[in-house]
């Protein structure tokens, strides 16, 4: 299968599953910037995602994304190294026109996962798991709401946040155009386009997520004083 | 006007791929900076023979830039410091007195060292072998009119044949991989009508050599079009992806 038995195969694997993540973080975002408006909008979002069985299927297909995006990084890591030799230079110079983040997207992908398994810990496990599993947590599990204002008080949790959300930008800053090239859509033309589109793109992404980490951090959410 | 510098030189020893290798540091005293970097090496070795100790080894052959032949890593780039430039292009005025100048082999899994900085790449020749050719009847020439080919494309597979196949793309990337080569050898011909035919079944059958010789997955640094001495566009790897994916998506 050449998806895993040739080099373009596996790369296509992770611009695919990259591309596919890329497009849930923006249904998430858009989701998150309604707890800005309205508590009981986005617990209404909250309801309708719980454990209902689409939710479910939604949710199983996207760790399978998670996972395969993963595994193949870890992978491709594996056989780029041996690629390399054992001997290492001696003196090395980074051009002025490789990115930083290009050379480094492993690194950023495991900042990256640990920031997941702290964002399951404060509401996947409260609000999805704890409706399946029927464990007793702090606050109704549908009550998305109210586990942002819970976590956001945390100064931790912000700062936390924070650096998992500039890891994202940094890895889509390179991850977003390089998708497209490996996907054969790129040339002396689109690289400026796509580089640009990507930058765009992921900034708009990380900035929504950006606000609402921020609004409820510093109490100035306009859903904080209106709506409840 | 030219001035004579001297500087410290660290070079790589190695006697095989299996062997340790180890860096020789020497004083090199007033080399004319005008001299160019390989006959700086060649007055290293005139130094070393005469001291009766053997002779530092690395790849050269028609020290003009076209041939691909010398190679050499040298303080962190692959031929050394001048871009657009291949090593015997490179001039000594590129150095300032006193610097330290390290000079290491193309360092990869794919290019074992066979003495010194001389490195194997006969991996490019066996991708070249697997399908870098078109198929072709030969008997009488035909009217070179008789293919309308517009000048960008002609323009471009000329640029994507200046490729000399030297392996300062593998030499420069952080994953080994040879996809600026290959994809440059593809481009060649994927541009021009005659290679068309046999584009997919080419873009198939080196990217499945280039697997079995040991490179790298390319993660688009652009690590090698900056170091490429030809100024080789890492487009020309989107066109490869675009062709095998094209290919494969046929079969």
């Amino acid at each position: 299968m050449w998806l895993c038995n040739s080099s373009i195969g596996r790369k296509v694997v992770m611009s695919v599953t990259g591309i596919a993540l890329i497009l849930f973080l923006t249904f998430h975002m858009s989701m998150n910037v309604v707890a800005l408006i309205s508590g009981d909008a986005y617990n209404m979002i909250c309801k309708f995602l719980g454990a209902n069985w689409y939710a479910l299927v939604a949710t199983l297909g996207l760790a399978a994304l998670t996972v395969a995006h993963i595994v193949y990084a870890f992978l491709l890591t594996m056989q780029n190294r041996r690629a390399r030799g054992n001997e290492r230079y001696a003196v090395t110079v980074k051009p002025a026109k490789v990115e930083w983040a290009s050379q480094n997207m492993l690194v950023l992908g495991i900042i990256v996962v640990l920031g997941i398994l702290l964002h399951l810990f404060n509401f996947w496990y409260n609000m999805m798991f704890a409706e399946v599993a029927h464990i007793s947590v702090p606050h109704d599990p549908a009550d998305g709401f109210a586990y942002i204002k819970d976590t956001f008080a945390c100064p931790v949790y912000v700062v936390l946040y924070i650096v998992w959300l500039v890891a994202i930008w940094f890895h889509l800053s390179h991850g977003f155009w390089s998708a497209m090239h490996t996907l054969g859509w790129n040339g002396k033309i689109w690289f400026n386009r796509w580089r640009t589109i990507g930058l765009v793109y992921t900034s708009l992404l990380m900035l929504g997520f950006l606000v609402v980490v921020l609004a409820f951090a510093f109490g100035v959410a306009p859903s904080l004083c209106c709506a409840a | 006007m030219a001035k004579n510098i001297s500087f410290t030189l660290k070079y790589w020893k190695q006697n095989g791929p299996r062997e340790k290798g180890h860096f020789d540091t020497r004083e090199m005293k007033n080399i004319p900076d005008d001299t160019s970097f390989l006959e700086m090496l060649d007055i290293l070795n005139e130094e070393l023979i005469n001291e009766g100790k053997e002779p530092f080894v690395f790849d050269h052959d028609c020290r003009e830039g076209i041939c691909g032949m010398c190679s050499l890593y040298i303080n962190g780039h692959p031929h050394g410091p001048a871009t657009g430039a291949t090593t015997c292009q490179l001039y000594m005025r590129r150095f300032n007195d006193g610097d330290v100048i390290t000079v290491e082999p193309w360092r990869s899994a794919a290019y074992p060292v066979i003495k010194d900085c001389m490195v194997d790449r006969g991996a490019f020749d066996k991708i070249i072998q697997a399908g870098g050719y078109t198929t072709i009847r030969t008997g009488q020439a035909q009217d070179a009119n008789a293919i309308l080919i517009p000048k960008e494309d002609a323009d471009e597979a000329m640029d994507c044949a200046t490729c000399i196949g030297c392996g300062a793309c593998v030499a420069a990337c952080k994953n080994g991989s040879a996809m600026l080569f290959v994809s440059s050898k593809v481009s060649q011909l994927a541009l021009l009508p005659q290679g068309r035919p046999e584009a997919a079944k080419r873009a198939k059958a080196m990217i499945m050599k280039m697997e079995e010789l040991g490179f790298g997955n390319c993660t688009n640094t652009r690590a090698c079009e900056a170091e490429c001495p030809k100024n080789e566009s890492i487009s020309n790897i989107a066109r490869l992806n675009r062709e095998f994916i094209k290919a494969k998506l046929a079969d």
